[in-house]
């Protein structure tokens, strides 16, 4: 790792937010025809429709920067499971209501943060793509804090599960906030964000919701860790890229 | 079928009961006449009521089963454009629903009782969403035909006499035509490509054509009771003749594809400026209308597990929203 080039850096740090974006719109993306009401389900499919759209303008610069003459799609539907660098939170399934919004509210938070530190980026496209994508997960924070609230200080069965989603997934916001070889090296630059350093910020907003949920927010303990720095996933996640990458895959080299 | 509901029981015209009741159902009758649209808040006689409730909550829960076999391929679209496209078209299905039920609800019926007859099998739904959504192509052909279709009965009934239903087909068309048009374009795309890639063109027309054409319901010598719905000008063109509008339409399009239509009788006929086609299999219609359609069952389960799996978190909302209204009062 030594001798990981700026460039190749670059086009990590790219796919690798991209990933984020497409693996957690991927699984908002299930579902449809699923959601409580279809009000809720519109709203899952409107920020599916955003998190994606994030990873094509990623994915599209991450292609830019390598120059050989890849596209999004490439990224997308091309790489093999251990290529892909989204942090284990993205891609643990579904689960029910209470699992998606405690899952998107988690990183919603993060990706407040974390877009608007991108927006002040060196790099130019990246401080861009930041400015852009903080307007839309601004709406997802917004809109998957009224519904931990709701559900925290609904009624006691919805207290109970929502607390339990949270309790199982704690372990994987850890990962969120560790720093990769590209990201330590960008970071000299000032191109990259120090993630690391919005972790205490994290807490403060994550307490601030959770206070007015009536949820407890657990101790940090254990953090699961493997997707982001060495593309080792869950068991899940093959699955994922077993359904996305399948029309690809079975006719190679095709135009859509 | 989104405008035809003749393959249920007609919905029985009561004789007025009083001179006054009389009075009114002549200037009901005036105004539909001259054009003017009906309100919600106007009177109308209750057959009327009921035969739009009937049309416009079908409409609805169409547009929201519809999303069924779509979403059967977001996440399997084969790039990230075309699940975008694919994403926001399902989206928009859903914006449709939503707006032909509140439509609908200016006519005294809520959606959950809507929506508790769509799940206990007292509301249709069109027969087409019945059929399975097995192939990418499948993408392309929905739009292209069921939503053409979809289009052809829409554009007439957006002059529908009922104002609320007559200003939401006017909306909805307009998306429905750029659905129409991106799955065209889907189609397109298959037929500059590879060999395997027309094939799936091809397999996916042969399954869709004929359940395109029974979306508008019987034909008109077997749909007797449309008579008073033309009346009421609630609807505006016989089943027979949008068919034939679609069929017109359409076939220029297929054949600029490069596929054929499944059909032995199809024709350009000279005489009458209209294309032949053959006969409908009516037997199909009635088993899928009668809930033995390839996925019937299978749409109506998903539509109830997701409204039993969401009881917890509709209840968590309401307890929430009483909670935040007794602080407001105290
Ligand atoms: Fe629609
Ligand atoms: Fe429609
Ligand atoms: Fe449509």
């Amino acid at each position: 790792m030594a001798d990981l080039s700026k460039k190749d850096a670059l086009v990590q740090y790219a796919a690798q937010i991209g990933d984020n974006g497409l693996i957690i719109g991927h699984r908002m993306s299930e579902w449809c025809f699923r959601a409580p009401t279809i009000e809720m389900e519109m709203a899952l499919m409107n920020s599916a429709l955003d998190l994606i759209g994030q990873a094509r303008e990623l994915y599209s610069y991450a292609a830019t920067a390598q120059g050989e003459g890849k596209t999004e799609d490439d990224f997308a539907y091309l790489r093999d499971e251990q290529d892909f660098r989204n942090a284990l939170l993205t891609e643990v399934p579904n689960g029910d209501w209470g699992d998606t919004i405690v899952r998107l509210f988690l990183m919603s938070v993060y990706n407040k943060l974390f877009f608007s530190a991108l927006a002040d980026s060196k790099d130019a496209e990246l401080a861009a793509i930041g400015a852009k994508s903080l307007k839309e997960v601004t709406y997802h924070l917004r809109f998957s804090s009224e519904w931990m609230i709701r559900l925290g200080d609904g009624t006691s069965e919805s207290h109970n599960r929502v607390q339990k989603s949270v309790d199982n997934l704690w372990v994987y916001t850890g990962e969120l906030f560790t720093m990769t070889d590209a990201e330590n090296l960008l970071l000299k630059d000032g191109i990259s964000v120090d993630v690391a350093a919005l972790k205490a910020d994290w807490n403060q907003n994550i307490a601030q919701v959770f206070e007015q949920a009536t949820l407890t927010v657990p101790a940090d303990g254990w953090a699961q860790l493997g997707g982001k720095a060495d593309g080792v996933h869950t068991e899940h996640f093959g699955y994922i890229i077993a359904d996305m990458q399948y029309m690809q895959r079975r006719y190679p080299g095709c135009e859509w | 079928m989104y405008g035809d509901t003749s393959i249920q029981k007609p919905i029985e015209i009561a004789e007025p009961t009083s001179e006054e009741q009389a009075r009114l159902e002549v200037i009901f009758q005036q105004k539909i006449d001259d054009n003017i649209k009906i309100e919600p808040q106007e009177w109308m006689p209750d057959a009327y009521r009921k035969t739009l409730v009937r049309q416009m909550s079908q409409h609805a829960h169409s547009e929201v089963i519809g999303m069924q076999p779509e979403g059967n391929w977001i996440t399997r679209a084969p790039s990230l454009r075309r699940k975008v496209i694919l994403l926001a078209k399902i989206q928009d299905e859903g914006g449709h629903g939503l707006y032909i039920y509140s439509s609908a609800e200016t006519l005294g019926t809520s959606r959950a009782e809507m929506i508790e007859q769509l799940q206990t099998g007292k509301a249709k739904y069109s027969s087409i969403f019945n059929y399975p959504a097995l192939s990418w192509a499948d993408m392309g052909t929905i739009g292209w035909l069921v939503d053409g279709a979809a289009i052809t009965n829409q554009v007439a009934l957006s002059r529908c006499s009922y104002g609320p239903y007559s200003r939401a087909m006017i909306r909805i068309c307009k998306e429905e035509s750029f659905h129409q048009r991106q799955g065209y374009e889907l189609l397109l795309t298959l037929s500059r490509g590879s060999d395997e890639q027309k094939e799936l063109l091809q397999e996916s027309v042969n399954r869709f054509w004929w359940p395109s054409l029974m979306m508008f319901g019987p034909n008109d010598s077997d749909s007797p009771h449309s008579a008073q719905s033309m009346k009421w000008k609630i609807k505006r063109k016989s089943n027979d003749q949008l068919r034939q509008e679609f069929v017109d339409a359409t076939v220029p399009q297929a054949d600029f594809l490069g596929i054929t239509l499944p059909d032995p009788d199809l024709k350009w006929n000279e005489e009458s400026g209209h294309y032949d086609y053959g006969e409908i299999d009516w037997e199909e219609f009635g088993n899928v209308i009668h809930g033995n359609g390839p996925c019937n069952k299978q749409r109506i389960a998903n539509h109830i597990k997701a409204h039993e799996d969401g009881a917890w978190v509709r209840e968590a909302a309401a307890a929430y929203a009483e909670k935040q209204q007794n602080k407001q009062v105290a």
